[in-house]
């Protein structure tokens, strides 16, 4: 039986124009063996949850850097479980805090990823986290 | 020849030298094979007259403001005065980035920078949906003339001269300011600062676009048309290499897709009938100071010579003012690092030691927090010290250019302004920028060169001290961060609820009427009816929609 290989939605919501690190991690994954989907700037939750859903994402990447992270990760997470998508795994860097990181993982994101990360590091956790969420499926 | 006796013969010397060291590198190899710049450009050894030949100075270096001003555009740089010291800077509400530009006038800055937040860049007030979360977040939120009047209340608009990072409706906010300016007293004609105004660079690499290429490259025509007969002293664009190098470009691709830029602009103003030795005299630039001193160094000289070449060669421009290129420079960044952030006060102080040994008029220095929030009043008042210490106790200012003559100054400048111009003439080919950016040619370029940084970061080919060598654990906990306050966005709806129910609207829906049908008429200059429309406080909102109605939106070309 061979493993479908891992689909990841890398997306910007909002009206953040910062799209480096989305696309150097886009195309980290996409070398690594995934299929990656980039949203391109100024999505909405919505677009983005039903781009993940029509995709049969495994994992919604979220790329902020204006400071908005709250607002759309609680959005995001939300919209996930109310449309029964809530295993679908969410993720994301930027420019995010430390302190603002417990509160991100309380509503549901998986890992933030800050500067300095190596997408070595980003690939590895995904790998993983897809990998424990199949074996339970 | 022995080492005692010397070099007699520069050819001789360096053949010498060569072979003494290719003898000791079996016992004593180099760090690396190869050496490059952060840019990529190979660096060799050593660098001697040998590597300058068939280089004149008086063409190719000439002297300081005169064409083609590789050694600065004033004759006296800062001997007679220093850079304007403009810090970036805008808070949540227009009253706290009221409070923020009068400490930093009173801590010795001498322009304002405002940075607005991203509704306000994109053409949103604060109550439409798109605007949720970012209100007031990455600087302030302006709607209407009532917020520009709070941000410059108690600041003479004669006397300062103000730069906004505003884009797509740089037109709009413009506007307002003269009609801030008006208020106080202030002629147009007195006024003095710089609108970014810079749409290119949004569709490559900065994201702030609103309209598709051709409507907004009108109304940049429009502000050239407009100031150069009333604001004369308004640099009318900041034409941007800073975040197409913090996209991830090179050194050399910074220098040639700004200049590309900036020729798009002048032949869209040329079309429009405009003449580039008037309007050429108020195009301003922006560029990156990044890690690498020489090769940055290198590139603010190879810049001003390739664009006064340009201007004069191509664009036939006579009027030497229209030739220099000017620049505010801000460092870069990309370079600050979230790992030992304190690191980073060291990094802005090279980069800006390089922006200043390049000659730059304005320049904003990084906060070392900026990897990890918006920066707190205490990193701020560090970055802006390191100017103060730069200017006034580094020496480096009190000689003209410095590193001219630097045989490996001369030659980067020569290679990156060879390399810019291989470039250019590839994007000529291609029909000019507007195509080339269409075809996602220049998105391509850059993001090629920000995964190869990427990779050679992670391969420990390229360090970055604290980050992939010298790493220690810590914990960023208990630092003192900026936070904006999360009732902004609600405070920013509610008092332009009060201020639309107060205004005269059927005013603001004739004035909205102007626009619409000024903007149906290309020969109409928008300006005069944006004008009015601010008077009667239309909202920003207001004038983009239905700009947005005439215009249409722009679609972002996906590269990957």
């Amino acid at each position: 039986m061979s493993e479908r290989r891992i689909r990841v939605i890398v997306a910007k919501p909002g009206l953040d124009g910062h799209d480096r690190g989305a696309k150097v991690v886009a195309r980290a994954l996409r070398d690594a063996g995934m299929e990656v989907i980039y949203t391109g700037l100024r999505q909405t939750a919505e677009s983005i949850v039903e781009t993940a859903i029509q995709e049969d994402a495994d994992a919604i990447g979220i790329s902020i850097l204006s400071g908005a992270h709250e607002h759309y990760f609680r959005e995001i997470i939300d919209l996930l479980k109310s449309r029964n998508a809530g295993d679908i795994i969410v993720f994301g860097g930027g420019v995010i805090p430390e302190s603002d990181i417990p509160g991100l993982v309380d509503m549901g994101a998986g890992a933030i990823f800050g500067p300095g990360t190596s997408t070595k590091d980003c690939v590895e956790w995904i790998q993983k986290t897809v990998g424990e969420k199949r074996s339970m499926e | 020849m022995s080492e005692k006796e010397g070099c007699k013969d520069l050819r001789e010397g360096r053949k010498s030298y060569d072979e003494r060291v290719s003898k000791g590198l079996a016992r004593q190899p180099e760090m690396t094979e190869t050496f490059t710049t952060v840019g990529g450009i190979p660096l060799e050894r050593l660098y001697t007259p040998l590597d300058l030949e068939g280089m004149d100075y008086c063409r190719d270096i000439g002297f300081p403001g005169d064409y083609p001003y590789t050694r600065g555009v004033q004759p006296t740089m800062y001997r007679g005065r220093f850079w304007t010291m403009r810090q970036y800077a805008g808070f949540a509400t227009a009253a706290e980035s009221n409070a923020r530009y009068r400490y930093l006038l009173e801590k010795g800055q001498t322009g304002l920078s405002v940075a607005f937040d991203l509704p306000t860049q994109i053409g949103y007030d604060s109550d439409h949906p798109m605007a949720k979360g970012e209100v007031g977040k990455v600087g302030v939120a302006i709607d209407s003339l009532a917020d520009m009047e709070t941000l410059f209340g108690g600041i003479p608009l004669g006397k300062v001269s103000t730069s906004m990072t505003i884009n797509a409706p740089a037109a709009v906010l413009l506007a307002m300011y003269i009609v801030v300016g008006e208020n106080q007293g202030v002629k147009a004609a007195d006024l003095s600062g710089t609108i970014q105004n810079d749409i290119l660079k949004e569709y490559i690499a900065r994201g702030t676009y609103i309209f598709p290429p051709k409507p907004s490259m009108r109304l940049i025509t429009d502000i050239f048309g407009f100031c150069s007969g009333n604001v004369p002293k308004w640099n009318t664009i900041s034409i941007s290499g800073y975040h197409i190098r913090e996209a991830g470009s090179t050194a050399a691709q910074e220098v040639a897709f700004t200049l590309a830029d900036g020729l798009a602009y002048v032949q869209a103003a040329v079309d429009a009938g405009l003449d580039p030795n008037v309007f050429g005299q108020r195009l301003s630039f922006f560029f990156n100071a990044h890690n690498d001193f020489l090769e940055e160094v290198a590139k603010f000289r190879a810049a001003r010579r390739l664009w006064a070449r340009l201007m004069k060669e191509r664009m036939g421009v006579t009027e030497p003012r229209a030739m220099m290129l000017r620049f505010h420079t801000q460092t870069a960044g990309s370079t600050l690092t979230a790992q030992q952030p304190e690191n980073n006060i060291v990094r802005v102080a090279i980069q800006a030691l390089a922006s200043v040994m390049g000659g730059t008029q304005s320049l904003h220095t990084n906060s070392f927090d900026e990897a990890l929030a918006l920066p707190s009043e205490k990193s701020v008042g560090i970055a802006l010290k390191s100017q103060q210490i730069i200017a006034y106790e580094s020496g480096a200012t009190c000689t003209v250019d410095p590193l001219a003559g630097s045989y490996v100054v001369e030659s980067l400048t020569n290679e990156i302004e060879r390399q810019s111009l291989e470039y250019i003439d590839k994007i000529d080919k291609m029909g000019g920028m507007l195509a080339a950016i269409e075809k996602g040619y220049p998105q391509q370029q850059i993001q090629d060169a920000a995964y190869r940084f990427q990779r050679a970061v992670e391969s420990g080919d390229r360090v970055v001290v604290g980050v992939n060598k010298f790493h220690v654990e810590e914990s960023g906990g208990g630092r003192e961060l900026l936070r904006v306050d999360p009732a902004v966005g609600a405070n920013q709806e509610k008092a332009l609820d009060a201020m639309k129910r107060a205004r005269d609207n059927v005013l603001v829906g004739n004035c909205l009427d102007a626009i619409r049908a000024a903007a149906k008429d290309e020969s109409v200059n928008l300006m005069p009816v944006i004008m009015d429309a601010v008077r009667v406080y239309a909202t920003e909102g207001e004038i983009c929609g239905v700009l947005r109605e005439e215009f249409g939106e722009y679609r972002e070309n996906i590269v990957l």
